[in-house]
C-alpha cells in the first residue's frame, strides 16, 4: 500500500474527529516507569469502569508514552481539562471518573502550572504522553510523517541536507558532533550499499531518554531514519536497541509492521523511486556497545568491542560498507526540522547547541523525571525551578552530566548555560543527558569511585590503559574512601588519569577519568580530607576500621 | 577509499600514491597505505609495540606504539595510522615515553609475571620491552589475580597467568591456520583467551595442533610442553612466508 | 675516596642475590678497599647499625617482621636498593599471594610434610598453624617499594655480578647508576 498526502490527511482527520467525539479523554502513562507502578492496572480499571457505567461513548482511555514525571507515577493526564493526576491507585478510579464533569480530585492532582511543566520546550517529545505509541494513526494525526512525505516528494537530498545543516543540530549521542556534517560526509561515501544505524544503546547509568522516546513516539524515530536514509543514500537501517527495554522493542517492532503495511518503509515510499529497510537489532547491554565501531561489530555478530578509527564507520563500517550512525533523539528532532524548517530550529538554544536536549533529572531533587528544555537554560533553573530544588531542604553541592564519561559541576557554576561548550569548559560533557543532583551528603570521591566502578566493569578489556587503568584507579579512590590512601597513591591517581585519557583506544577510556579529574578540580579538599585528616566531609565514607 | 588527485590519473597504473613526511626529522617516504610503523621499521627507527605482529591483522590494542605528531596534543598508535604528506611525527618524545612505560607497567601488574621461573626467560617480548624501556620497577601495585594453567592438551600448554591479551593466537588461527580455535571471552579484566567454547584445550575438535599460536605469543603463555625454565625460544618465520603466498586477505579492521 | 658503609639483609628471599654478591670473586677484593660492611647475613653483627650509607635489600616483605625491619633500614639507610626480583617484584615469594595464607601453610607444613601416601590432599588440619615463636606471615608477600620509597632497583634473579658491580661502582663514585642494559627481570 502506498500512500499519497491526501491519504494522510484523511487519516489524520479521522483520527482527530473520533478524538473530538469523546468528550472526556483519560491519558495513562504506559511507559516502563509508570508501568512498574501499576498503571497498566489502572488503564484496566479505568475502562472497565467505563464500560460498566455505560461511558464507552462518552470517556475514551488512551495508554500514552511517558509524562515526564516518572517519580510521582503512576501517572494520568486529562488533555481536556488539562490537568495531570499522580501517585494514581486503582481504588482511586470511580472517583476519576465522578469528577469528569465538575472539579477534579484535589488529592490526586499534580500542579500543572509549576515550572517543570511550563518551562519546558518540547520537540523531540512532544508527542509523549499525548498519543498511543501502539497506533500510527495518532501519530498521523500529529503530523507524523508528513515531514517523511515533503522531503520525499519535494526535497532533494542535498536540500534536506542543507535543512539539517542550517538548523545547527549537533548529535545528541554525547560527543555533539554536527548533524549536517556526518549526514553530508555520508551522503558523498561511495558505494551502492549504505546503512543508517539509529544507536539506542543508552547504556549511561541513571539515563532513560531514549528509552522513553522509542517507547513514547517510535514513529518519529523511524520517520527520522527513512529522512537520513534518503538524504544520503543509504537504503537499509537498523535500530540498535538494548535488549533490557523490552518494551521499547515491542513498540518499535509494532510501529515497524505499521509503517511497513502503510508504505513508510519498504519499496516506493510515497510513490517515489526511494525504498528503505528498517529492522531492530537487539544489544545485549554493553556499555561499550554504545560506542560506534563496537556496535557495529556487535550489530555483524561479533564482540562488541571497539576498534581504532580512522577509518570512520562513514568510510568503512557496516561489513565495511559506508555506515552513519545517529542517537535516537538526534534522529528524533529530524522530523519537525523538516516540516517547520531549520530557521525555526535554529532559534531554539544557543549559539552553537541549537535545539532542545532531553535530560533525565535524578539525584537529589525534588522532582526526578524526563525533561526537556531548550539547550542554554542554566543549571540553576534546571535544578532549582524545574527540578523544584533540592529535597528536605537540603544544600545543592554538585550536578553531574554525561554519565560515566562526564563531570561533576560544582555550585559556582551553576548559572552556567547548559550546552555542549559550556560544560566541555567545564570538565564535563553533554553526554546523552543523564543529569544527577547531588546535596551536602554526597562524598565526591565516592561519587567517583561509583562511576570509575562502572567503566572498570564496562572496559571492554582491549586496550591496556582503560583495561588495568580503571582498575587501578578504582583500587586507589577505594582506599581514600576508606581513608587509608597515602599522597603517593594521590599523585598515582592523578597520574593514572592522565594516562588512560590521552592513551585509550575508544572514547569509553579517554573520558572515563573525567568524573575523577572534575572531582579533583572542585573538591579537592574532600580527597585530602580523607587522606590526612582521615576522614569525610560528607560524613558518606566508613573508615577502614569500620568497615572491617 | 582512494584519494583521487584532480587531474585524471590512471588509476590502474597508479593504485597507491606516494608521500613524504618526517618521522623523528628523518624525511621518509611511504606508500599511502603503509602505516606509520612499517615505514619508521624501514628507516631502523625503533617503535616498540607489543599486539603487533607483521603478517597478522592490526589491533591497535597495546597502545605501546603511540606516537606524536607534531603540532597536535593527539596520540596516535603507529601501527594502525596511516602517514599524510608532510606529517611530523615524533617517536621519542618524552611524554611518549613516559606513557609507554606506565603501560606497560600497567601490564606487569594485570597478571603474575614471574619471569625467574618462566620457561619462556629470556625469549620474552614483555621482558624485553621492560629493558627497551629502561622499566627496573612496577610502580603500581601488582593485582596478583588468579588464573588457571590448561595443560590437558597433549603438546601444548596455556597458562594464563602470563597472558598479555594481545590476541596473536586468536588471530593467527583464525587469520592463518583458518581453525578458529582460539576465542576471547569476558570483558574488562576478567577477558580470557579460550580454545572451543571455553573447553578444555586437549578436547578441542577444531584445534588441529598446529602451534603457530604458541610461536606467536610474544610471552610464556603459550609454550609447549617439556621445555624448562627459558628454554622455550619461538619461531615466527612461517608467519610472513605464508602471508605473501597466501596473498595477504582484506578484513584487517576485523578484531 | 672516603669508604662508604654498607649493609645487605635478606627478607624473603632465597639468599640467590647475596650469592651472586659474593660470584663478584676477586673483583670483590677491589671493593672490599672501598666499603665497610657494616651489617649483613655475611657478617657476624646482629643489629642493624644507627646509619649506613648504602643497603642492599634482597627479598620481598613478607610477614611482620619484614614490615619491622624494612621502615628500620629506611630511617638508618641513605640510600636503600632493591637488590634483585624479589625485592622489586615479590617474584617467587609472591607466587603465594594468590591463595590465602592458611592455604599455603597447610601445602607447605602440613601436606608435604606428611608420606605421600598420608596426604590430605588439602583437607586442612585440625590444630592449624601457630605463630608463636615464628612472624605472622601478611596477607601478601609485596615489593618493597611499595612498603617504603626506594632509591635504586636492581632487578635479575639474581642480578648478575657485574651488575651489582657496577652499581656499587656507580654509588662510590657519586654518580647516579644507570642500569639500563645492564640486567633485566628474571635475569
Ligand atoms: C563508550 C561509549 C558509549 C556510547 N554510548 C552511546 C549510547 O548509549 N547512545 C548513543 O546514542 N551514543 C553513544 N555513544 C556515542 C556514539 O559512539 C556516537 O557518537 C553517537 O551515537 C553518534 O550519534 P550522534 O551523532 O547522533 O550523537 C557512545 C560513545 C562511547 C565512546
Ligand atoms: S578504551 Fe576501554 S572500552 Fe575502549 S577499547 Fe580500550 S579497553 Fe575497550
Ligand atoms: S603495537 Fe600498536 S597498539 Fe599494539
Amino acid at each position: 500500500m502506498t500512500l499519497n498526502i491526501e491519504d494522510l490527511q484523511q487519516i489524520a482527520r479521522i483520527e482527530k474527529s473520533k478524538k473530538d467525539g469523546f468528550q472526556h479523554r483519560i491519558n495513562v502513562c504506559l511507559a516502563a516507569g509508570c508501568l512498574s507502578c501499576g498503571s497498566g492496572l489502572i488503564k484496566e480499571a479505568l475502562e472497565k469502569e467505563v464500560t460498566r457505567r455505560g461511558l464507552d461513548s462518552w470517556c475514551k482511555i488512551t495508554g500514552v508514552g511517558c509524562l515526564g514525571l516518572c517519580a510521582e507515577g503512576p501517572l494520568l493526564s486529562l488533555p481536556t481539562s488539562g490537568s495531570y493526576y499522580q501517585g494514581v491507585q486503582v481504588s482511586d478510579v470511580p472517583e476519576i471518573l465522578d469528577s469528569l464533569n465538575g472539579s477534579p480530585v484535589a488529592r490526586l492532582v499534580c500542579p500543572a502550572e509549576t515550572p517543570f511543566f511550563q518551562r519546558q520546550v518540547r520537540i523531540v517529545t512532544e508527542n509523549c504522553g499525548r498519543i498511543d505509541p501502539e497506533r500510527i494513526e495518532e501519530y498521523i494525526a500529529e503530523d507524523g510523517y508528513a515531514g517523511l512525505y515533503q522531503a520525499l516528494t519535494q526535497m532533494t537530498p542535498q536540500e534536506i541536507i542543507d535543512q539539517v545543516s542550517g538548523s545547527g543540530l549537533r548529535g545528541r549521542g554525547g560527543a555533539g558532533y554536527p548533524t549536517g556534517l556526518k549526514w553530508m560526509s555520508m551522503a558523498k561515501a561511495m558505494g551502492s550499499t549504505k546503512f543508517i544505524i539509529c544507536n539506542g544503546d543508552e547504556g549511561d547509568p541513571g539515563a532513560f531518554m531514549d528509552r522513553s522516546v522509542l517507547e513514547s513516539d517510535p514513529h518519529r524515530v523511524i520517520e527520522g531514519m527513512v529522512i537520513a536514509g534518503y538524504a544520503t543514500g543509504a537504503n537499509q537501517g537498523f535500530i540498535y536497541v538494548r535488549a533490557e527495554y523490552p518494551l521499547a522493542v515491542k513498540r518499535l517492532r509494532l510501529a515497524l509492521s505499521q509503517a511497513e503495511r502503510m508504505g513508510m518503509i519498504g519499496n516506493n515510499i510515497f510513490n517515489t523511486s526511494f525504498h528503505f529497510n528498517l529492522q531492530v537489532r537487539l544489544g545485549a547491554g554493553a556499555f561499550v556497545c554504545g560506542e560506534e565501531t563496537a556496535l557495529i561489530a556487535s550489530i555483524e555478530g561479533r564482540m562488541g568491542r571497539p576498534r581504532p578509527r580512522p577509518p570512520f564507520p562513514v568510510e568503512f563500517g557496516l561489513w565495511d560498507h559506508p555506515t552513519m550512525i545517529n542517537n535516537v533523539e538526534t534522529l528524533a528532532n529530524i522530523a519537525p526540522i523538516i516540516r517547520r524548517g531549520s530557521q525555526w530550529f535554529a532559534g531554539i538554544g544557543t549559539e552553537k547547541s541549537k535545539g532542545t536536549k532531553v535530560f533525565a533529572l535524578a539525584g537529589k531533587v525534588v522532582n526526578t523525571g524526563l525533561i526537556e528544555i531548550p539547550m542554554g537554560t542554566s543549571l540553576r533553573d534546571i535544578v532549582f525551578a524545574i527540578g523544584g530544588g533540592i529535597p528536605q531542604g537540603g544544600r545543592f553541592k554538585a550536578v553531574q552530566t554525561g554519565g560515566p564519561s562526564g563531570g561533576c559541576i560544582p555550585e559556582q557554576f551553576l548559572d552556567m548555560p547548559v550546552d555542549y561548550d559550556s560544560l566541555a569548559q567545564v570538565g564535563s560533557i553533554m553526554g546523552s543527558g543523564g543529569m544527577i543532583v547531588m546535596d551536602a551528603s554526597s562524598c565526591m570521591v565516592d561519587v567517583a569511585r561509583f562511576f570509575m566502578e562502572f567503566c572498570m566493569s564496562e572496559s571492554c578489556g582491549k586496550c591496556v590503559p582503560c583495561r588495568v587503568g580503571t582498575r587501578q584507579i578504582y583500587d586507589i579512590l577505594g582506599k581514600i574512601t576508606a581513608s587509608r590512601a597515602t599522597m603517593a597513591e594521590f599523585t598515582m591517581l592523578e597520574d593514572l588519569c592522565d594516562l588512560i585519557k590521552n592513551t585509550s583506544l575508544c572514547g569509553l577510556g579517554q573520558s572515563a577519568p573525567n568524573p575523577v579529574l572534575t572531582t579533583l578540580k572542585y573538591f579537592r579538599d574532600e580527597y585530602l580530607a580523607h587522606i590526612h585528616d582521615r576522614q569525610c566531609l560528607a560524613g558518606a565514607c566508613k573508615k577502614a576500621e569500620e568497615v572491617l | 577509499m582512494k584519494q583521487h588527485p584532480p587531474k585524471k590519473v590512471r588509476s590502474d597504473l597508479n593504485p597507491s600514491r606516494l608521500l613524504t613526511f618526517k618521522i623523528d626529522d628523518r624525511d621518509v617516504t611511504a606508500h599511502e597505505d603503509e602505516t606509520i610503523l612499517s615505514v619508521a621499521r624501514q628507516n631502523n627507527i625503533i617503535i616498540p609495540t607489543l599486539c603487533h605482529l607483521d603478517g597478522l591483522s592490526e589491533r591497535g590494542a597495546c597502545r605501546l606504539c603511540i606516537v606524536e605528531v607534531r603540532g597536535s596534543t593527539k596520540l596516535l598508535p603507529a601501527c594502525v595510522t596511516f602517514p599524510r604528506q608532510d606529517m611530523e611525527i615524533i617517536t621519542n618524545s618524552k611524554r611518549v615515553i613516559n606513557y609507554r612505560k606506565k603501560i606497560l607497567e600497567l601490564l606487569f601488574t594485570e597478571r603474575n609475571h614471574v619471569c625467574s621461573v618462566c620457561v619462556a626467560n629470556g625469549h620474552c617480548e614483555l621482558q624485553n620491552l621492560a629493558v627497551e624501556l629502561g622499566v627496573d620497577h612496577v610502580r603500581y601495585p601488582y593485582l596478583y589475580p588468579r588464573h588457571d594453567v590448561d595443560a590437558s592438551h597433549s603438546r601444548f600448554c596455556i597458562d594464563h597467568n602470563r597472558c598479555v591479551l594481545c590476541l596473536r593466537c586468536v588471530r593467527v588461527c583464525d587469520e592463518i591456520e583458518g581453525a578458529h580455535t582460539w576465542d576471547i571471552m569476558g570483558r574488562g579484566m576478567t577477558s580470557k583467551v579460550i580454545t572451543d567454547l571455553n573447553q578444555p584445550w586437549g578436547t578441542s575438535e577444531t584445534c588441529t595442533g598446529c602451534g603457530k599460536c604458541v610461536q606467536v605469543c610474544p610471552t610464556g603463555a603459550l609454550t609447549e610442553k617439556g621445555k624448562s625454565v627459558a628454554e622455550m625460544s619461538k619461531r615466527r618465520q612461517f608467519l610472513p612466508y605464508l602471508q605473501m603466498m597466501r596473498g595477504r586477505q582484506g578484513g584487517s579492521w576485523q578484531k | 675516596m672516603a669508604k662508604i658503609s654498607l649493609a645487605t639483609i635478606w627478607l624473603d628471599g632465597c639468599s640467590g642475590c647475596h650469592m651472586s654478591f659474593l660470584d663478584m670473586d676477586e673483583r670483590f677484593l677491589d671493593l672490599a678497599g672501598q666499603v665497610d660492611i657494616l651489617f649483613s647475613p655475611l657478617v657476624d653483627n646482629k643489629v642493624f647499625p644507627d646509619h649506613v650509607d648504602v643497603t642492599l635489600v634482597e627479598g620481598a616483605v613478607s610477614n611482620d617482621s619484614d614490615k619491622k625491619n624494612i621502615a628500620i633500614i629506611r630511617q638508618q639507610s641513605t640510600i636503600v636498593v632493591a637488590f634483585g626480583d624479589c625485592a622489586i617484584t615479590a617474584n617467587v615469594p609472591g607466587m603465594r599471594n594468590r591463595y590465602p595464607v592458611e592455604a599455603v601453610l597447610q601445602r607447605a607444613y602440613i601436606e608435604n610434610a606428611a608420606p605421600p601416601q598420608q596426604r590430605s590432599n588439602g583437607q586442612p588440619s585440625k590444630e592449624g598453624i601457630s605463630f608463636h615463636t615464628v612472624p605472622q606471615l601478611a596477607r601478601m608477600a609485596r615489593p618493597i617499594h611499595e612498603c617504603i620509597p626506594v632509591d635504586f632497583f636492581l632487578p635479575g634473579c639474581p642480578p648478575p655480578p657485574r651488575a651489582i658491580l657496577y652499581l656499587l661502582t656507580e654509588i662510590l663514585a657519586g654518580r647516579t647508576p644507570q642500569m639500563h642494559g645492564w640486567t633485566r627481570f628474571g635475569a
